[in-house]
């Protein structure tokens, strides 16, 4: 090895964004856990629409087959998956701080938001791939397995593209939405705490709030916004499917962008 | 080549670092001494960037870290075996860096050899021991061929075969020319593998020297002589101003002089010496006389407490 007369290729003008990608990319397949949580998620909604698809229409009566939302019941099994996406997506960064790799990644990148940016594209196209993958997997495997046509769809029909293919859209988001806190709040079992609560809990307390109160602030919570994409019908009160994924695709923008703002700041 | 100048940290209202200004230069083993919280860590992660100093700056090469694009072919450091994802092998982790500085797979398979894994690189690293995880953080450090090492406690924990490894793997790279900056709070350590010291407490800079003047520089060196004519001999050195002490088994203490002297004096004069010894503290001895007032915390018994670490 000569470490003294050997050309210097380390500070080249513009420093390859694809490298880090590539570097993302390798972290993200070289774990365990990304296969499991998507692996569970895509047998948690698969297995949900086959079960829905099974056992619910002999329970329903004839007014509530006119009501029930044919969509959301196939894709019951995002109740579950989304566990799965907002875990993955806060252990693509937070696995970091908790191991310490953080400073090994910031010290062979210390330009730090392009590591973070790194991280949310892999995330995002992977996320996307299998959310869409687990989406339209339980959508088919529903209508495979329905007993009843008073619930069958199909895709050509008006929204339903748009609301399965929404699925996908929801879980990603979700995942990024993960990420964003992850990248706040650094240990991996706070920001799941954080994601799985802020997403779970305020649902809850709505109820509890006097109507006046939940019917304003209730369709502008995450898990209410979010959902309405992967919804046919809406409930009186929401938002509609893209104004509702506009407001969930808002939350994670914020933490993301929070993320961006501390990362810079924070001490590795 | 490092450079820090003035260099400060401070978390709330600890100093962890205080106006610290050193150079660390190429072709020798630099080693990083003090006692445990003085801030050695805190240095190091500043030098990496990863850490802001509250003042002052400290630059690698010319250059402060977060201006390299490509880091690893200038800077390879092992700050924590630990901080690795323990469920990636030892094989993609090395990769995963690679990759993000544009370093090639054979580059990967030369270090895992280099440092002895090649045989469990497709094993989990949260499976290694600490021995192990020691010779793949060197592996990272190593990736990018670059020209300034660090490593922060290497032989912490290590058995006697990974701290001779360490300690020859270290001397040949600054052997190649490498700058190579080495920190540990154990002396016998660094009295074998340091050329240069920079020494620490508190956060504040004690002294920077070779560990050659360091050693040499105490009053507590003396030589030991001991001759059937010790009274005559007495006489010759204080007649040439060095302090002759009768010691209780008639030999003599002699400070203010060297062996050299007294064995040309003894010559000169037809005086038997039956011994003829310098005496020089060991390095341990030296920087707990220098370091006495700046460790953080003692015992009742002068022992030290561990403050943790960050």
């Amino acid at each position: 090895m000569d470490a003294v007369a050997r050309p210097r290729i380390s500070h080249g003008p513009l420093p390859s964004f694809t490298d880090v990608l590539r570097s993302e990319l390798c972290k993200l397949r070289s774990v365990r856990s990304t296969y499991w949580t998507l692996v569970a998620a895509v047998v948690c909604n698969v297995g949900l629409a086959a079960l829905g698809a099974i056992f619910v229409p002999g329970q329903l009566s004839g007014h509530e087959k006119e009501t029930v939302d044919p969509i959301r019941l196939s894709l019951g099994g995002i109740h579950l998956s989304q566990v799965a996406f907002a875990v993955l997506g806060v252990l693509v960064i937070s696995s970091e701080y908790s191991t310490g790799m953080i400073r090994t990644t910031l010290s062979a990148v210390p330009q730090r938001r392009r590591v973070l940016a790194a991280k949310a594209a892999v995330f995002t196209v992977t996320a996307l791939v299998v959310g869409m993958l687990a989406s339209f997997a339980a959508y088919f495997v529903f209508q495979a397995f329905l007993s009843d046509d008073s619930l069958r769809s199909s895709l050509g029909d008006p929204g339903v593209l748009r609301a399965v293919a929404g699925g996908g859209l929801f879980l990603t988001v979700l995942g990024l939405f993960g990420l964003g806190l992850g990248a706040i709040i650094g240990g991996s079992a706070d920001a799941i705490a954080a994601v799985l609560g802020l997403l779970l809990v305020p649902p809850i307390v709505a109820q509890l709030m006097p109507s006046s109160w939940s019917d304003t602030i209730g369709p502008y919570l995450p898990m209410h916004a979010g959902s309405q994409i992967f919804a046919l019908r809406h409930e009186a009160g929401m938002l509609g499917a893209w104004s509702g994924f506009a407001v969930f695709c808002a939350y994670a923008v914020v933490t993301l962008g929070a993320g961006f703002v501390l990362i810079n700041r924070r001490d590795a | 080549m490092i450079e820090a100048t003035g260099l400060t940290k401070r978390y709330g209202a600890t100093l962890a670092v205080d106006d610290l200004s050193f150079t660390v230069p190429p072709g020798q083993v630099t080693g990083f001494l003090g006692p445990n919280g003085a801030g050695k860590s805190t240095t190091m992660r500043m030098i990496l960037g990863l850490d802001a100093p509250t003042a002052g700056s400290v630059t690698v090469n010319g250059r402060p870290y977060a201006e390299y694009r490509r880091p690893l072919h200038e800077v390879g450091a092992l700050l924590d075996a630990r901080a690795v994802h323990g469920g990636r092998s030892a094989y993609d982790h090395l990769l995963c860096l690679a990759l993000s500085n544009g370093i090639g797979r054979a580059r990967v398979d030369h270090v895992l050899a280099q440092v002895g894994l090649h045989t469990v690189a497709g094993k989990r690293s949260g499976g290694f021991s600490l021995g192990m995880a020691q010779r793949l953080g060197t592996a990272a450090a190593l990736l990018g061929d670059p020209r300034v090492l660090m490593f922060d406690e290497p032989v912490n924990g290590l058995d006697p075969e990974g701290v001779l490894w360490i300690r020859s793997l270290v001397k040949s790279l600054a052997a190649e020319g490498r700058t190579v900056f080495l920190s540990s709070h154990l002396m016998s350590e660094m009295a074998i593998t340091a050329d240069r010291l920079v020494i620490i407490g508190n956060g504040r800079l004690i002294r920077e020297t070779t560990v050659e003047d360091f050693l040499g520089s105490g009053s507590d060196n003396f030589v030991r002589v001991r001759s059937p004519r010790g009274d005559v001999l007495t006489t010759l050195l204080e007649e040439q101003g060095a302090v002759v002490v009768r010691q209780p088994d008639d030999t003599l203490s002699i400070t203010g002089s060297s062996c050299d002297t007294v064995g040309e004096l003894a010559r000169a004069n037809g005086l038997t010496l039956q011994e003829l010894s310098a005496h020089q503290p060991t390095l341990e001895q030296r920087y707990m006389e220098l370091t006495r007032d700046s460790v953080g915390y003692h015992t009742a018994d002068g022992t030290e407490l561990t403050p943790v670490e960050r």
